[in-house]
C-alpha cells in the first residue's frame, strides 16, 4: 500500500504549482485553471486522509468541493465571457478599473 | 376669603401681567398694555393693603405667618418648600415695593410714551415686581435667592432696554457680572447655612440660633463666616465698596428703571437680607462691624465722587450708593429698625429724585449734563418743587423724611450699643457732603441763567401721568418720616415699635452683648430724664442738622453767590480735583487689574489655547489621522487582480504559519 505521505507530497506539489500559476499568469482562463488545480490538490489530500483514517468525512468534503467548484466555474466563466465582450482582452493587467 | 391664606396671589398678579404683555403685547394698543401693566400692580398693591389689615388682627403667636404651598426640592436631608411668610418686616417691604412700583408704572406711561418696545418695557417691569415680591415674601433662603437672582435678571434686561445702544448693553453686562461676584459669596453662604443648621427655613434657623452663644469679636466662627459670606452678596446687590461700580453705569437704562430698580427697591435687597438675617448677625459682632465699616466707608466715599459729577443721573447714582451705605451703617451698629426705616424713606425721596430728574431730562429733550441746564425753575415748576422737597429730605433738613431716618442712624452710630466715634464722624462728614452735592444739583439745574440755546430746546412741563407720581412721592418724602417723630421728643418711635418683634424675638439672650446694651440703656435713660422740649431742641440743633445746613449754605455760596469759586478751587487743587472727577480711577484700576488680565487670559489661553488648540486640535487630529492613514492605505486597492492574488496567498501563508505555531504551543 502506498503510504499517505506520498499522496500528501503530491497534493502539496500540485497546490504549489496552482499558487504559482495563480499569481504569475496573465490570462484569466489560465488563472481559472490554476484555481481548479488547487481545489483538486486539496481534494486529493482529503481523499488520502479519508482512506488513511478509514472515515467518510473527507469524502463528503470532496463532494462539497466538487459541487462548489462546478458552481464557481459556471459563474466565473460567465464573467470571463462578459469581460472579453467588453474589453476584447483576457489580460488581467488591463482589467484594473476598479481601484482607489 | 382672607388673603393671608392666598399669599401667592400677590406674586401671581404681576407675573400674569408680565406674561400677557410679554407674550401677546406686541399686538395690543398702548392703553391695553397700560391697563394690564398698571392693573396687575395696583391689584397687587390692593392685596397688600388688605393683607396688612388682616395681619393687624393676627394674634402675636401667629407671627411670622408662614404658608407652605408645595415642596419644591427634596434631596436627602435637603428640602426646600415654596413657602411664603408674612411678618412686620415683610409688610413694610411689601408696601414700599408695590407702592413705588405702582407710581413708577404710572410715570412710565408718560415717560416711555414714544419708545419702541413699549409692551416689552412693561412686561419687564411687571416681571421685576414679581421677583422682588418673591424675594420679600420668601420664607426660606433658597426661595429668597430665586427672587434675588430674578431681580438681577430684570435689572440686566432693563438697563439694556435700548438694546441698540452699545453702552447700554455693556452697562447691563457689567451690572450682571459684577453682582455675580457677590452672589458667589451669597451662594457659598447659603450652603454653609444649610451645612450648619440642616435647614434653609428662616424660622427653623433662627430657632436654632437661640441655643448658640454670641461669637467673639474675631473672624473664624461659623456664624461670622456665614454672615460675611451673606454680606458679600449684599455688597454686590446693594452696590457697596468694592463692587459698587456697576450702579453708576446702570444709569444707561430708562429713568423710571433707575428710580424703581436702582434706587428704591432692588438695590435695597441687600439691606433687607441683612435685616432679615439679624439673629445670625447679632451673634457675629465681627461681621456686624464689617457691615458698619463697609457701609460708612461707602457712604463717605460715594459722596465725595458725587461732588463733581455733572451728569444729573450720575450724581443721583452715587448718592444712592452713599445712602445705601448709611442703611448698612444703621444695621451694622445694631439699629436694624433705623436701617430699614432709612430704606423706606430713601425709597420715597430717591425714587422721587430720579423721577424728577427724568422729568428734567424729558423737559430738556434728552439732555443730562447739568452744565447745560440752569434756570429751569420757572419753566417746570412742579418738577422743581417736588425735586426740591426730595433734596431737603435727603439732605436731612428737619421735618422731612430723610432727617428722621438719618438722624436715627447717626444717633445709633454715636451712642448706640455698637457705637464708634470714627464711624459717627465719617457718617457725619458724608451727611455734609450729601447736603452739598444735592443742593449743587438743584442750583445748577434750576437756578442761575440758562446755559442752553433757548431757541433749540423747547422746555416744557411733563404730562400729568408723570407729575402726579412726583407729587405723591413729594408728599411721602415730607411726611413719610413722621412715624419716628416721637423719637425727637424722647418717646417711642412707632416704626421701631412696629418692627420690634423682628429684631428682639431672637436677640442674644445673655452675656457680653447684653451688658453692652444695658450700658447703652443706662446712657439713654440719662437722656430720657430731659424734658421733651429739651430733647426736641437737642435733636434740632444736633451736629447732623448743623452740617446739613452748612452743606446747603456752602452750595449756595459756590453756585449762586459767587460761581467763580469752584473754578478757582479747581485750579488750586488740580490733583485732587482730577482724582475725584475721574472717580478715583477705580474703573480704570479694575480694568487694568481684573478685566484686562481676564480678557487676555480668556482670549489667549482659554480661547486660542484651550479651545482652538486643545479641543479643536483633538477633534481635528482624530479626523486627520483617519484621513491620512486612509489615503496611504488605499494604495493597496490597486485594481491589479494579481496583486490581490498575492495578498491572498500571503494571508493564507500567514494564517497557516500562525496555526502551526499555535498548534505547537497547544501541544
Amino acid at each position: 500500500m502506498v503510504p499517505i505521505s506520498y499522496y500528501l507530497v503530491l497534493s502539496a506539489i500540485l497546490f504549489g504549482l496552482g499558487i504559482i500559476a495563480f499569481v504569475f499568469k496573465r490570462n484569466i482562463i489560465t488563472i481559472f485553471m490554476s484555481i481548479e488545480l488547487m481545489l483538486n490538490a486539496v481534494n486529493l489530500a482529503f481523499v488520502a486522509f479519508a482512506r488513511a483514517h478509514n472515515q467518510l468525512d473527507g469524502l463528503v468534503f470532496v463532494f462539497f468541493v466538487i459541487v462548489v467548484a462546478a458552481a464557481e466555474a459556471a459563474v466565473g466563466l460567465a464573467i470571463v465571457i462578459t469581460v472579453y465582450q467588453n474589453r476584447q482582452s483576457l489580460n488581467i493587467e488591463r482589467i484594473n478599473l476598479l481601484k482607489f | 376669603m382672607p388673603i393671608l391664606n392666598y399669599l401667592w396671589i400677590i406674586l401671581a398678579l404681576p407675573l400674569l401681567g408680565s406674561a400677557i404683555n410679554g407674550l401677546l403685547g406686541k399686538n395690543f394698543s398702548k392703553p391695553a398694555v397700560n391697563a394690564i401693566g398698571i392693573g396687575s400692580v395696583s391689584l397687587s398693591f390692593l392685596s397688600v393693603v388688605e393683607l396688612a389689615r388682616e395681619f393687624a388682627q393676627l394674634p402675636a403667636g401667629d407671627i411670622p405667618w408662614v404658608r407652605n404651598y408645595f415642596t419644591w426640592i427634596t434631596a436627602g436631608q435637603f428640602k426646600v418648600d415654596f413657602s411664603l411668610q408674612v411678618d412686620q418686616l415683610t409688610i413694610v417691604m411689601l408696601f414700599v415695593v408695590t407702592f413705588v412700583s405702582l407710581l413708577v408704572h404710572v410715570y412710565s406711561t408718560g415717560y416711555m410714551a414714544h419708545e419702541e418696545g413699549y409692551y416689552r418695557f412693561f412686561s419687564y417691569l411687571n416681571l421685576f415686581v414679581f421677583f422682588m415680591l418673591t424675594l420679600v415674601l420668601a420664607a426660606n433662603v433658597v426661595l429668597m435667592f430665586v427672587g434675588w437672582e430674578g431681580v438681577g435678571l430684570c435689572s440686566y434686561l432693563l438697563i439694556g432696554f435700548w438694546s441698540l445702544k452699545r453702552s447700554a448693553i455693556s452697562a447691563g453686562k457689567k451690572a450682571f457680572i459684577t453682582t455675580r461676584i457677590g452672589d458667589f459669596g451669597f451662594t457659598v453662604g447659603i450652603l454653609l447655612l444649610f451645612w450648619t443648621f440642616k435647614s434653609v427655613d428662616f424660622n427653623a434657623i433662627f430657632k436654632q440660633t437661640m441655643n448658640m452663644p454670641a461669637e467673639g469679636f474675631a473672624p473664624g466662627g461659623v456664624l461670622t463666616v456665614i454672615c460675611i459670606l451673606l454680606f458679600t452678596g449684599a455688597i454686590g446687590k446693594s452696590a457697596q465698596l468694592p463692587l459698587y461700580v456697576w450702579l453708576p453705569d446702570a444709569m444707561e437704562g430708562p429713568t423710571p428703571v433707575s428710580a424703581l430698580i436702582h434706587a428704591a427697591t432692588m438695590v435695597t435687597a441687600g439691606v433687607y437680607m441683612v435685616a432679615r438675617m439679624n439673629p445670625l448677625f447679632a451673634r457675629a459682632p465681627f461681621a456686624l462691624f464689617i457691615v458698619a465699616l463697609v457701609g460708612v466707608l461707602t457712604a463717605f466715599y460715594a459722596a465725595t465722587i458725587g461732588l463733581l459729577q455733572t451728569d444729573i443721573k450720575k450724581v443721583l447714582a452715587y448718592s444712592t450708593i452713599s445712602q445705601l451705605g448709611y442703611m448698612f451703617l444703621g444695621l451694622g451698629v445694631g439699629a436694624y429698625a433705623a436701617g430699614v426705616f432709612h430704606l423706606m424713606t430713601h425709597a420715597f425721596f430717591k425714587g422721587l429724585l430720579f423721577l424728577a430728574a427724568g422729568s428734567v431730562i424729558h423737559a430738556m429733550g434728552g439732555e443730562q449734563d447739568m452744565l447745560k441746564m440752569g434756570g429751569l425753575r420757572k419753566q417746570i415748576p412742579v418738577t422743581y418743587w417736588t425735586m426740591f422737597i426730595a433734596t431737603l429730605a435727603i439732605a436731612g433738613i428737619p421735618g422731612f423724611a430723610g432727617f428722621f431716618s438719618k438722624d436715627e442712624i447717626l444717633d445709633a452710630a454715636g451712642s448706640g450699643p455698637h457705637a464708634n466715634i470714627w464711624l459717627w464722624l465719617l457718617a457725619l462728614a458724608g451727611a455734609g457732603l450729601t447736603s452739598f452735592y444735592m443742593f449743587r444739583l438743584i442750583f445748577l439745574t434750576f437756578f442761575g441763567k440758562p446755559r442752553f440755546d433757548a431757541h433749540k430746546v423747547h422746555v416744557h412741563e411733563s404730562p400729568r401721568s408723570m407729575t402726579v407720581p412726583l407729587m405723591i412721592l413729594a408728599f411721602l418724602s415730607t411726611f413719610g418720616g413722621w412715624f419716628a417723630a416721637p423719637h425727637l421728643l424722647g418717646g417711642t418711635d412707632y416704626f421701631e415699635k412696629f418692627l420690634h418683634p423682628i429684631f428682639s424675638t431672637y436677640a442674644v439672650p445673655a452675656g457680653v452683648e447684653q451688658q453692652v446694651s444695658l450700658a447703652g440703656a443706662a446712657g439713654s435713660a440719662g437722656e430720657i430724664a430731659r424734658s421733651p422740649i429739651m430733647e426736641l431742641i437737642h435733636s434740632l440743633t444736633g451736629p447732623p442738622v448743623i452740617i446739613a445746613l452748612a452743606g446747603l449754605l456752602l452750595a449756595w455760596w459756590f453756585y449762586i453767590k459767587s460761581p467763580e469759586i469752584p473754578e478757582r478751587l479747581e485750579q488750586r487743587a488740580r490733583g485732587l480735583y482730577t482724582l475725584i472727577f475721574h472717580k478715583y480711577y477705580v474703573d480704570e484700576i479694575y480694568a487694568a487689574l481684573i478685566v484686562n488680565p481676564l480678557l487676555w487670559i480668556s482670549t489667549n489661553v482659554l480661547w486660542h489655547g484651550v479651545d482652538e488648540t486643545l479641543i479643536d486640535g483633538a477633534v481635528n487630529g482624530v479626523a486627520r489621522v483617519a484621513r491620512e492613514s486612509g489615503s496611504q492605505l488605499r494604495e493597496i486597492q490597486s485594481g491589479n487582480a494579481r496583486s490581490y492574488a498575492s495578498w491572498v496567498v500571503i494571508g493564507a501563508v500567514g494564517v497557516t504559519v500562525l496555526m502551526l505555531g499555535l498548534w505547537g504551543v497547544v501541544r
